[in-house]
Parts: C-alpha cells; sequence; structure tokens
C-alpha cells in the first residue's frame, strides 16, 4: 500500500508543480477551536533545488483529463502515467505533512475527470473534510474548474483560503490556439463572480463578525509566459486590469518549460525564459507595492521589458528628468522609486532623516544599493551623476555590479 | 574600568542597567558571570538579578519605546552577540536622555545595530518555523532537534502553541541543552542533558510510531517531485536552505547520507 501511494505522490506532484503559486498569505484563521493549525503571513518551508518556496502540499486529484490543452503535461493525447488520489488520502497526506511540519497546507488542483462540476465537488469535498472533520485551520487553496457553477464555486469559497482560475494564456487568441477545448468566457464568469460575492462577504462581515469566512485570502490568477508570441506590454496590461477589475490578490507568471514536441510550442530542450520571468514579477512588484501606473513601466515605444536591467532602473534612465532626489528633503512615494531603495529603506530613510541630515555613510549602512542609488540621489549637495548619460549610468552600474544573471541562464528565447 | 558581571538573563542584565544608574558607574563593560574571568584592572561589580529594579527599567523604557522597539531590545539580548550588553546599556541611556522617542534613529550607530541585530534574530526565528521537523512517537509526541544560530525558542514558543494546540510536542536546542515541550495545555522550558548525537538521529528513530518511515518517506518523495529539473538553480535553493540547517531536514536526508 505505501509503494502505490508513494507512485500516486510522485505522479500527481509532479503534474501540479507547473502551477506556480505557493502563496500561503493573505489568509487569518486562527486555531481558536484547539484544533490544528492556523494562518498569517505565509512560510516557505522549504525550497526545492531550483530555489522555489515549498508552502503548500500542491497535487492533483488526479491528473486524468478530457481536456487536451497543448501546454499541459495532463493533457488527454500525452501518453503518460495516469493516477487519482481518493479524498481520504488528501486528507490524510495533509493533515500528516502538516503535523510534521512540512507545509502550511493544501493547494489542490485537477485534471477535468468527467465534467467541471464533478470534479470541483470532489475538491471540495476534501476541504469540507478537513475543516470538519479534522478542525484543520490551515491553508487550503482549491482551484477552480472553469465552467463549474456558481453554487460549487460559493461552497469551495466557504472552505478554502484562496480561489483561483488560470487565465492560462495572455490573449485570448493563444488560448484558442493551444487550448481549444477552453473558453476565456469560462474562466472570467467564475472571477466576476467569486469578486462579487467576496466583495459582499466583507461589507456583511464589517457588520456581523459571525459572518463566515468567505475566500478570506481571495483569488488569484497564473499566465503561461514565452510559449506564444505575446509582447511584456500585453502581459501587463492584462495583469493590471485582474488588479483593477477583478481584486485578484496575485497574478502569477510561469515562464513555460518545453514539455512537448507540439509544433505550435518552443521545442523540448528550448531554455525556460527565467529572466523574463523575473523582469515581470519585478514589474509586477512596482504595480502593487511601489504605486508604479501600468503605462510608466512599459508603452508602445518600449513593449518590451529590459532583460539586463531591473524595470524600476529602466523607468528611472528614462526619466531623469525627475532625478537627483534630494535623499533629505524628497517626497516618501518619490524616495522609494529611486533605483536601489526598497520599501523598507525609503521608510527607514524617511524616519532617520527627521533626527540628522543623512550622508551617503548613513545610506550605506541603512543598507540601500549605494552603487546604485547614487546615480539619482543627491545628498548634502554631493552629486554623482553629473552629466551622465542614461545609456552610460546603464553601463557604469552594470559594469560595476556582478549581476545574478550569468551564463547558466538563457536571455528571453525567440519565436518564429 | 568597571566590570559588571550579571547571570545572564534579560532580567538580570536590566538589573545591572539599573545598577549602573544607581551606583552612577562611569565607565562600565557588562558581562555574563561566568564568562568575567578576572581582569588585571579595573573593580568588580556584582550585580544580582532583582525583580524591582528589572521592573522598574522595563516600565520606564516601555514608556518610551513602541512594542516593535521592545521585541527588539529582547531580540538583541537573545542575540547573544558579544558585546551587545554594553550597545543595549548604551541604546538604554540614549532612550531615556532624549526628550522624545529615537527609537527610528537609523543614523545612530546603536539604534541602528539594535534593529539590525533584532532584524537578523527574527529571520533565524523565522526559519526555524520554517525548517523544523517533527518526528512523531509512539506514544504521539512530536519532536525535534534544532541548532539555531541565535537562542531563539523564547521567540517561537507561541508560534508553535498556537498552532500546534491539539498534539503534544517538544521542540529542543541541542547546543543550549534546553527544550519547549507542550502537554496539551501549557509549554513548559525543561532543562535536559539529551546528548544526542545528530549524525545518527537514526538511534533515535527506534522510538517512532510505526507511521513515521511512511510519511519521511512520502515527504522525501513529494520534495524531489515538485523540483522542475529544467530550471535548476542550486545557488538560490542554498540562498534559502542552508547547508547548516541540511542534517534537520527530513527532506534532505537522502542527499545527506550519500554524501557522508
Amino acid at each position: 500500500m505505501s509503494d502505490r501511494i508513494l507512485e500516486k505522490l510522485s505522479i500527481l506532484a509532479d503534474a501540479a508543480k507547473y502551477d506556480v503559486s505557493c502563496s500561503s498569505s493573505g489568509s487569518n484563521r486562527k486555531n481558536d477551536n484547539k484544533g490544528l493549525g492556523n494562518t498569517g503571513n505565509g512560510i516557505c518551508h522549504a525550497y526545492t533545488e531550483d530555489g522555489r518556496c515549498v508552502s503548500l502540499l500542491k497535487i492533483l486529484l488526479t491528473n486524468v483529463c478530457i481536456f487536451d490543452c497543448a501546454y499541459c503535461v495532463s493533457r488527454k493525447s500525452n501518453d503518460i502515467k495516469r493516477a487519482g488520489f481518493t479524498v481520504q488520502e488528501v486528507v490524510d497526506l495533509t493533515i500528516n505533512f502538516y503535523r510534521r511540519n512540512y507545509i502550511e497546507g493544501l493547494f489542490l488542483s485537477s485534471g477535468i475527470f468527467k465534467d467541471a462540476d464533478y470534479t470541483m465537488e470532489r475538491l471540495v469535498l476534501v476541504a469540507k473534510k478537513l475543516r470538519t472533520e479534522h478542525k484543520f485551520n490551515g491553508y487550503i487553496h482549491l482551484k477552480t474548474i472553469p465552467g463549474a457553477s456558481e453554487e460549487i464555486i460559493n461552497e469551495a469559497a466557504l472552505w478554502a483560503d484562496r480561489l483561483s482560475i488560470n487565465v492560462e494564456m495572455p490573449t485570448e487568441k493563444s488560448l484558442a490556439l493551444l487550448a481549444p477545448d477552453k473558453k476565456r468566457s469560462d474562466m472570467l464568469r467564475p472571477m466576476e463572480y467569486l469578486k462579487t460575492a467576496i466583495i459582499a462577504n466583507r461589507e456583511e462581515k464589517k457588520l456581523f463578525k459571525k459572518a463566515p469566512m468567505f475566500a478570506p485570502a481571495g483569488q488569484s490568477t497564473q499566465m503561461v509566459i514565452g510559449a506564444t508570441p505575446e509582447t511584456d506590454l500585453e502581459i501587463l496590461y492584462l495583469a493590471n486590469g485582474f488588479y483593477k477589475k477583478m481584486n485578484m490578490r496575485r497574478v502569477y507568471y510561469s515562464g513555460y518549460v518545453p514539455i512537448s514536441n507540439d509544433n505550435r510550442l518552443p521545442a523540448i530542450g528550448t531554455p525556460v525564459p527565467m529572466i523574463r520571468e523575473n523582469r515581470l514579477y519585478q514589474a509586477d512588484w512596482l504595480l502593487r507595492f511601489y504605486d508604479f501606473k501600468v503605462q510608466e513601466i512599459v508603452d508602445a515605444e518600449n513593449p518590451l521589458l529590459d532583460t539586463d536591467i531591473d524595470p524600476k532602473l529602466s523607468w528611472a534612465l528614462r526619466n531623469l528628468h525627475l532625478f537627483p532626489v534630494d535623499v533629505n528633503t524628497a517626497d516618501y512615494k518619490l524616495l522609494m522609486r529611486v533605483p536601489g531603495i526598497g520599501v523598507q529603506s525609503a521608510k527607514k530613510i524617511y524616519a532617520a532623516r527627521k533626527f540628522r541630515r543623512l550622508n551617503s555613510e548613513h545610506l550605506k549602512k541603512i543598507g540601500i544599493s549605494f552603487r546604485t542609488a547614487k546615480y539619482f540621489l543627491s545628498i548634502n549637495t554631493e552629486f554623482e551623476r553629473k552629466d551622465l548619460l542614461p545609456g552610460q549610468i546603464k553601463q557604469l552600474i552594470l559594469t560595476e555590479g556582478n549581476s545574478k544573471y550569468k551564463a547558466n541562464f538563457s536571455p528571453q528565447i525567440k519565436l518564429f | 574600568m568597571d566590570i559588571v558581571t550579571y547571570d545572564g538573563s534579560m532580567e538580570g542584565l536590566l538589573s545591572a542597567v539599573f545598577e549602573v544608574y544607581e551606583y552612577k558607574i562611569p565607565d562600565p563593560v557588562i558581562c555574563v558571570r561566568s564568562a568575567a574571568n578576572g581582569s588585571l584592572f579595573g573593580q568588580f561589580h556584582e550585580v544580582h538579578s532583582n525583580t524591582e529594579k528589572t521592573n522598574r527599567v522595563y516600565k520606564k523604557l516601555s514608556e518610551r519605546l513602541s512594542k516593535t522597539s521592545m521585541l527588539q531590545v529582547y531580540s538583541t539580548f537573545l542575540s547573544g552577540l558579544p558585546g551587545m550588553e554594553n550597545i543595549l546599556l548604551r541604546y538604554i541611556q540614549y532612550v531615556l536622555a532624549s526628550k522624545q522617542s529615537v527609537e527610528y534613529d537609523y543614523s545612530h550607530p546603536d539604534v541602528l545595530f539594535v534593529q539590525q541585530t533584532s532584524k537578523k534574530v527574527h529571520r533565524e526565528k523565522h526559519r526555524m518555523e520554517a525548517f523544523i521537523r517533527f518526528q512523531v512517537t509512539q506514544d504521539q509526541l512530536y519532536y525535534a532537534i534544532i541548532q539555531p544560530d541565535f537562542n531563539v525558542l523564547p521567540l517561537i514558543n507561541n508560534h508553535f502553541r498556537k498552532r500546534y494546540a491539539d498534539q503534544r510536542w517538544l521542540i529542543y536546542d541541542s547546543h543550549r541543552k534546553y527544550g519547549l515541550y507542550y502537554d496539551l495545555e501549557t509549554v513548559t522550558e525543561i532543562e535536559m542533558n539529551f546528548d544526542i548525537d545528530v549524525k545518527h538521529t537514526k538511534s533515535v528513530a527506534t522510538l517512532n510510531d510505526t507511521n513515521e518511515e511512511l510519511y519521511q518517506k512520502l515527504w522525501q518523495q513529494y520534495f524531489s517531485s515538485v523540483n522542475i529539473a529544467a530550471r535548476k538553480n542550486m545557488k538560490l535553493h542554498i540562498q534559502h536552505m542552508p547547508k547548516r540547517y541540511w542534517r534537520f531536514l527530513t527532506e534532505k536526508q537522502v542527499q545527506f547520507n550519500e554524501e557522508f
């Protein structure tokens, strides 16, 4: 029996790993029933050899699937081993992993094995069992199956912390090309429904503390990048729309890992576009934490993010007329925009300069990346940029620094 | 220079701070009694922990500092870094001597030290919350052995008590020779000399529950299955999971045994 479950776990974890979300934060479920577990800021309990966080037990209930999406390992036409867990097996694995402090909770997804509702019902059953029979207060992320009915989605939100539907492709055209069985409207409709229901629940919670929790960690989505020819402009505008219009908590970008010889897709052996993925996440951070507007990051003239420098530095070099910024007087929001100064450093500088004028030694000790920031700051009349042009500053920063990305990482892949 | 010795506890340190004021010791060097080997020069001043003195310093400080900064002071103490006593003394003197709050004065070296040291300690606390791996004994005790860089047991107590409210657990710091034990009601600090050769944790494994090995195997299997080989990045892996923690990580035991 133990060999069989080991084999199932290896198949169903392997098939789930291309879903990149591993977040276990954003919920605030307390352990006030003397049960098991709680949620908080999220903890990464391990990191795989590819450097990614392992926070949740991320598995498929089954990798049997009636759909044939070209980018997916579990597609119907792929000749691979198929397996499926029983509801009880997933429950036991979750509880036993959780009790040993291996994980923060469960991320359960599934291939679609009959129809959307039938599949989704099984996922909900796992969550319900965990919450009711085991008094489990850890994190549960359920995948919403495209096309599932509102009743079932509603029930899922009562047990889970987070729900997600993957938009999969940045454009409808790419989706039609690679996932002929899926329609974008099947993904957007449940998102819309959840968005409205979550807002209603939050309002209700303000009035009645006892109102049930309803997807307290909100919704997220994911798109595959690098499998199709969309620009970063298209990707980031879509992401921005999800944040602004769908109240998405997170949009994930999954660099396409070639898994098939389908001629609609990059061939096996094509490097994963890891730098591009990383730049997209940096841009995403600028949208969410640095108060950037999407059109400041990409526009018609610059539809692709630079790969050799980060998007904040790119923006600064395009907008040199806004610099230098006086470290001792500049507005907090402007401080945050200085390349080499992050949210935390900006806060510290803002607080510390009330005591005395800060000089460059102070800044170095506080822990900003002075090497980069010095071209954009004036510090008590010192100002290092002088008359340098954007290209020269970029070169100086690149040659002085030691980029994280060396030869072992490929640049963005070229298509067509 | 006066050597001021204390018993190594936070209470003792605050009592020592009190006595520095009380006896107007001009140039004190505070250190733990056991570590103070006779200095040829200077005076010795022995401080005994005194609840009243401790409380007075504590109360005064909490009037001047936010909860966050109070925790930073405690975390800096728990770092056990050499010389932290005197930095904390100077920090406290600076706080008490200033009319306005100085806790965010990050261009002051002592304030910055306390902020940065507490951040290091906090990082280690967080690592323990992440990297502790319980094993289950036949009588359903969940136990884990740790060797954190800093003395973080007092800081992780709350987290584990709240999270694992329905299971008995024991976390043992084998460097500092003490642990926390939760009996389903309260957490108690227990001192024991549990002489464990961490390279041979297998010897303890004979006490384990019959299912324990299965779940360890399942976890190892899971850990290797979620890896995407095409994205291999060992530098990042090691940056997030430094090698010194590997010996206590169930998922790393497979490789560990092969290496040694």
